[in-house]
């Protein structure tokens, strides 16, 4: 897995799907369409000031609210390449695990990380540093099973080489 | 050690003898879910999967209820898509316009999600049917298309919160009311990645339509699930409607809770959550006199008989407020005919609200009843997000649909035992 290195973006607690990417929005599934709405409602400029390779940075549980997939797909849409936060809401971790969003829980990081800071993170060992040798951070690890699932990118993969083997 | 509910429930969906909280098991699924919104991004992962047919035909509900009747060319086509999909699996359980209702209404109206049961959906409020003792928990269109092809799906067992009311509810206080006092207690983030049990004398005593609102909103404290044992007013629900044979499943005594409440529900005011947070709760008096430009009563929270009789009762020979537009949106085909017959329709309208056929429409700001620009709501629908029912500069309250009738003649959040006689 490689390192992702990017510009952090800071957002709060409670960082609701309808805030990531608001339910008018539903009638697509294109993560380009859905991209250009990315954030919308908890700062409006976000999808013009985002970059591929970025990294959203928010509180406690982000991604609460709804089951919507478009959440984190408007995150991948956009080029988010990893959200770190204190916690995630249940149904968005499983999600971004299903559909090849790094995502990381750390409470330090996410508490000390402003807006701006280039931040590296190595998705392989959870280590979440500052670009030029700044504070270094650990995420909590994923049980190994899940590794199973972002090893071989995301959930759909995974139960195609099961189907295969017919298990 | 004795085991809660939800770890006897997926222990046995499991093939094990025992799970405890903390586990991660495979557990097999009785039912599976999805809607207009998210099950066009599950068949589209299911097609990748490269199985020809789903696991079971009489297993999956596609339900089209959230864009319904079809808002515009695109949710048109979303929906096109689902049909096509269901016509070629032969799913059993696709219901178009005409038959369909809000899936959490009509599921459960149908009989087919039932005590001890696995049940998941691609809906976050898919958690509604732990009222009916199964454990039941959202997911998304990845987990929807996994369970469509194999039939199984990976959890990580929860440990439970347990919460019991005690004492006497008032006339106004039911089970919208309880749950909203418990997200105000617990936070929105308060039950993450835990099962909410709900029991006690003042549940024992709630009829069935109560019990699905309190299930439905356990996502909003962030609970996996919001389950209640069934009991007699269950087993009496389930009475000649049953699609399958069940067990009812329930923790042992001596089951170890991760946190317990015990609060006495004897004085409490209805509740209202005030924006933007279903955890901003306050009792009605505290917010009366807020002034409103539109009610909701409706959505799989409450869109039951009991919420649209509730309703009547307040508005029986009252007019709405003349700033208000009211809108009252019967769950499910079933419950508009029997509103229609019991002569319910005919109150609302002469009461001068507006009547719709099932819909999620405006409760996440879809169609039938969005909100401008500086434009107030209470709705009884679940969630009162930034932008939630339409302009991110609207504002959503949340109430019982008592409370949201007496506000819809008064122009104002009012306490429905200060509305004074009918004239």
């Amino acid at each position: 897995m490689q390192t992702i290195k990017g510009k952090a973006w800071k957002f709060g607690h409670d960082i609701d799907t309808d805030a990531i990417i608001p339910a008018r929005y539903l009638s697509t599934t294109d993560p380009a369409e859905l991209a250009r709405h990315c954030m919308e409602d908890a700062d409006p400029s976000f999808p013009g000031k985002v970059s591929p390779g970025d990294i959203v940075v928010a509180g406690k549980n982000f991604g609460c609210g709804s089951s919507r997939e478009h959440a984190p797909l408007a995150l991948k849409g956009a080029g988010v390449a990893c959200v770190i936060a204190e916690s995630f809401a249940r149904i968005f971790y499983r999600n971004a695990i299903n559909i090849g969003l790094p995502i990381l829980e750390s409470r330090e990081a996410a508490s000390a990380l402003q807006e701006g800071d280039e931040v590296e993170v190595n998705l392989e060992d959870g280590v979440i540093r500052e670009t030029g040798g700044g504070r270094i951070f650990r995420a909590v690890p994923f049980p190994p099973f899940m590794q199973e699932i972002i090893k071989r990118g995301g959930l759909i993969n995974y139960v195609q080489e099961r189907v295969k083997k017919g298990e | 050690m004795g085991q809660t509910m939800a770890e006897k429930i997926l222990a046995r969906a499991a093939g094990k003898g025992e799970t405890f909280a903390g586990e991660l098991i495979n557990a097999r699924i009785d039912m599976a879910l999805g809607n207009d919104i998210t099950a066009p991004v599950a068949i589209e992962e299911f097609a990748r999967i490269g199985v020809d047919e789903v696991y079971d035909r009489e297993r999956i509900a596609l339900i089209p209820d959230h864009f319904t009747p079809n808002k515009d060319i695109q949710a048109a086509e979303q929906v096109r898509r689902m049909k096509e999909f269901a016509r070629r699996c032969g799913i059993k359980h696709y219901y178009e316009v005409g038959r369909m209702g809000i899936e959490h209404a009509l599921l459960p109206e149908l009989g087919l999600v039932l005590p001890g049961e696995v049940v998941i959906g691609a809906d976050s409020h898919t958690c509604t049917y732990g009222a009916l003792g199964a454990f039941a928990t959202g997911v998304g269109s990845t987990d929807l298309a996994a369970v469509m092809a194999t039939g199984e799906l990976w959890f990580k067992v929860p440990s439970t919160i347990r919460v019991r009311f005690e004492g006497r509810p008032g006339p106004w206080t039911g089970g919208k009311d309880l749950i909203l006092y418990t997200i105000g207690k617990l936070g929105v983030d308060g039950a993450l990645y835990c099962a909410l049990e709900f029991s006690g004398p003042v549940i024992g005593n709630l009829p069935m339509d109560g019990r699905f609102t309190i299930a439905n909103m356990a996502i909003e404290a962030g609970a996996k699930a919001g389950l209640i044992p069934p009991d007699r007013v269950t087993l009496e629900y389930l009475e000649g409607r049953a699609a399958r044979p069940f067990d009812v499943i329930v923790g042992d005594e001596d089951a170890s809770f991760f946190q317990e409440y015990a609060w006495d529900v004897t004085a409490m005011e209805p509740q209202v959550a005030a924006p933007y947070s279903p955890a901003n709760v306050y009792p009605v008096s505290r917010l009366a006199g807020t002034e409103l430009d539109q009610v909701v009563i409706g959505s799989c929270t409450n869109g039951r008989m009991d919420d649209l009789r509730q309703a009547a009762q307040v508005l029986k020979g009252r007019k709405v407020h003349p700033n208000i537009r009211l809108i009252i949106i019967p769950a499910t085909q079933k419950i508009y005919l029997q509103a229609l017959r019991e002569g319910l329709l005919e109150i609302f309208t002469e009461a001068e609200a507006a009547v719709s056929t099932p819909t999620c429409g405006p409760c996440l700001g879809g169609h039938m009843g969005i909100l401008a620009a500086g434009e107030t709501a209470l709705a009884t629908t679940n969630r009162n997000f930034v932008g939630r029912m339409g302009h991110p500069k609207s504002r959503v309250f949340l109430s019982s649909p008592a409370v949201a009738a007496a506000s819809a003649v008064a122009g104002q959040i009012l306490h429905p035992n200060e509305l004074g006689e009918v004239r």
